[in-house]
């Protein structure tokens, strides 16, 4: 077995049409960062950059044979992967762009179903562009883009330069109400600094050391951290916005992001059967789930992290003196069953 | 056997002393016969012949990986990443048999009894035959396999939820056989009877032409990557477990309500299968480096090469049956007079 560290990191690179993903996806390949990728597109001649190792791919979204309707694989990647694997040491990583319309979670999940594609890759992150000008409305149109920005690690919003503060101010707070976990980068023509897109380790579960929602800015003095969604929807508008000392606040109506924590310990009779349970009968609706757990009489801290059905987890290291031994878990998703959520979780406390 | 004991351990015949070794100094992706030279086909760019004396020639194939080979015996052709389909004959001349125009990956390389050539980029299978007459078909979904059926001019294409057999001589419509899921290796029984397709999922499924009746072949705890008919195919030998599962194609019913034979348990997955072309036997290699003969019959072991190194990438028999080559994925290499 291949340790995860040898294992070639492979970004994943979504972003609605336009948003700037062949630009970024340009600066990558000219820059002069003395690594060389190999780059799957969907659509050969937009990169103007001679390289044997840029391949046209097709997207073909594969079901796995296994009665789960949300375990769909990329089988033009797992093809593609094993043809790259033969030339091993020819590049560093891999950059995998999708098309616009494209749902990351085939890309994801075929990264951690495909054993061959596992034993050589790993997915480091997955990187959306958006549009600053454009996302709003596309969130409003497009649940495609809804889903890439549900789906980031990363997010570059790009062309910053074509909105006013205002503007700018409002895209952010819409996506902070779907994904408040991403880091965000504001650019103009994707000037982001590549190791904030490159080897982020967003899927590596040692690096899950915090799940604290990403903070833009210093000077923002509103606790984004307990803000509480506990209030009622309005269901006749799409997007439900209110006011906090004059930023805005958006909550969007069926993608959200759901937090839970707990300072007592929890039951790992009762947590893991649980979340096996909660991704196997909802895991169409969990986009991502991430968790740092303390479980009774357990000295390490566990983690794990999930794509719809799939999770995985693992002991990650021994609780440190003086450390808060608090339960974290963060589920991004669509129409989540957040009560049900909630009331599942309470019981695995230890009481 | 009753017991199974380590392959190094006193109970084992071992032959291991008898191999020529060729190490090749680069990853082995696949082994072929052209007479009684061994053709190693490299994971990337060249083709290593090799004697049986041992004397190592290298020929210069594609600019990247090859992706795919196939041989008749008389010659072998290659496809890789830069588009290009290679021919190389029995002197090790090579010649470009086909460039794909939008320098697409040949995925996948066949070959007919007659001389006709078959290959795939994407969606599309290309046929030539000898005359140098082409002809295309396009499959809904990237194609995972070719393969010509031994009798007439007949070309099994698997893709994603199917194999569609192509008559690229005649007008009729291709026939379409229907399974959910993506298929990749594909291979007709030697009588004509069974179509069986490696899925992507660890299992493998099969058609009986005369009536499309379907055969699962499931179980495996890993995708089969290697097909041996065995000789007169009576039955079919295939890697992904931790022995090598043999299906029985001896009734006309194929292996359906049959259990498989599993021969050559080892504390590692089988890697590459080859059945001898006219005996009983079989050679396997191992994900751990180890490669067996083991007789069909009572699967009774003969050591070839030890425990050790990388995964056996590439395993192929002549012709006659009297020489063994096999390869592995570090580039080590041997070979074995019978």
């Amino acid at each position: 077995m291949v340790e995860a560290s040898q294992k070639i990191p492979v970004t994943v690179l979504t972003g609605y049409l336009g948003a700037g993903k062949t630009t970024l996806l340009n600066r990558i390949l000219s820059e002069n960062h003395g690594k060389k990728y190999a780059v799957i597109v969907n659509e050969f001649g937009e990169i103007g950059i001679d390289n044997d190792l840029i391949i046209g791919a097709d997207e073909e979204v594969f079901e796995m044979n296994n009665g789960c309707v949300c375990c769909t694989v990329r089988g033009d990647l797992v093809r593609i992967m094993d043809g790259l694997m033969k030339r091993k040491g020819k590049f560093d990583a891999i950059i995998v762009e999708t098309t616009g319309l494209a749902d990351p979670a085939p890309v994801a999940q075929t990264f951690f179903v495909d054993e061959d594609v596992q034993k050589n890759a790993r997915l480091d992150a997955v990187v959306t562009v958006a549009d600053a000008k454009w996302l709003s409305d596309r969130l409003k149109d497009a649940p495609e883009a809804k889903n890439q920005i549900a789906f980031a690690d990363v997010i570059v919003l790009n062309k910053t330069d074509l909105v006013s503060k205002p503007e700018l101010a409002e895209v952010e707070a819409r996506i902070r109400g779907i994904n408040p976990y991403a880091k965000l980068h504001r650019t103009e023509r994707c000037q982001v600094g590549l190791t904030d897109v490159l080897e982020r380790g967003a899927f590596d579960l040692d690096r899950i050391l915090e799940i604290e929602p990403d903070f833009l800015e210093a000077g923002d003095d509103h606790d984004h951290h307990h803000h509480d969604h506990g209030h009622d929807h309005d269901h006749h508008h799409h997007h439900h916005d209110h006011g906090h000392g004059g930023l805005k606040h958006y909550h969007d109506e069926d993608m959200q992001s759901l937090s839970l924590r707990s300072d007592k310990p929890l039951d790992p009779t009762k947590f893991m059967p649980w979340l096996q349970n909660l991704v196997a009968t909802e895991g169409q609706k969990i986009l991502r789930s991430k968790g740092i757990l303390a479980f009774t009489g357990d000295d390490d801290r566990y983690v794990f992290q999930g794509v719809h059905m799939m999770l995985e987890g693992d002991h990650q290291r021994k609780w440190k003196d003086g450390e808060k031994r608090e339960s974290r878990v963060v589920f991004i998703g669509r129409e989540l069953p957040e009560q049900a959520i909630r009331d599942g979780f309470e019981q695995c406390i230890t009481t | 056997m009753s017991d199974f004991d380590a392959p190094d351990g006193p109970s084992i015949v071992s032959i291991t002393d008898r191999v020529r070794l060729t190490p090749l100094g680069a990853a082995v992706g696949s082994v072929h016969f052209l007479g009684d030279r061994a053709f190693f086909v490299g994971a990337e760019e060249s083709v290593a012949i090799v004697t049986r004396d041992g004397e190592i020639n290298r020929v210069s194939t594609h600019f990247g990986a090859i992706l795919c080979a196939a041989s008749d015996g008389k010659r072998l052709v290659t496809g890789g990443d830069d588009g290009k389909l290679i021919a190389i004959d029995d002197k090790g001349e090579s010649s470009v048999v086909a460039t794909d125009v939008k320098r697409r990956w040949i995925d996948n390389v066949a070959l007919h009894g007659d001389g006709t050539l078959a290959w795939s980029a994407g969606k599309t299978a290309f046929v030539r035959n000898p005359k140098g007459e082409e002809k295309t078909f396009e499959v809904p979904s990237t194609v995972g396999g070719l393969a010509f059926a031994p009798k007439g001019l007949r070309l099994a294409i698997a893709h994603y939820n199917g194999v569609t057999l192509w008559f690229p001589n005649m007008a009729a419509n291709p026939e379409f056989l229907e399974w959910a899921g993506s298929h990749l290796a594909v291979t007709f029984s030697p009588d004509n009877k069974f179509l069986v397709t490696a899925m992507h999922e660890p299992a493998m499924h099969g058609w009986r032409l005369a009536d499309s009746r379907h055969m699962r072949m499931s179980g495996y705890p890993g995708r089969v990557r290697s097909m041996s008919w065995s000789a007169g195919g009576k039955g079919l030998a295939t890697s992904g477990a931790d022995s090598v599962i043999v299906w029985p194609f001896t009734s006309k019913d194929g292996p359906m309500g049959k259990e498989p034979a599993m021969l050559a348990p080892m504390p590692a997955r089988v890697s590459m299968v080859a059945c001898h072309p006219k005996n009983d036997i079989m050679a396997v290699g191992y994900s751990d480096g180890t490669v067996l003969m083991v007789r069909l019959d009572d699967g009774a072991e003969i050591l070839v090469r030890r425990t050790g190194g990388s995964p056996v990438s590439g395993l192929a028999w002549n012709a006659k049956g009297t020489l063994l080559a096999f390869g592995a994925e570090d580039g080590d290499a041997g070979i074995l007079e019978m």
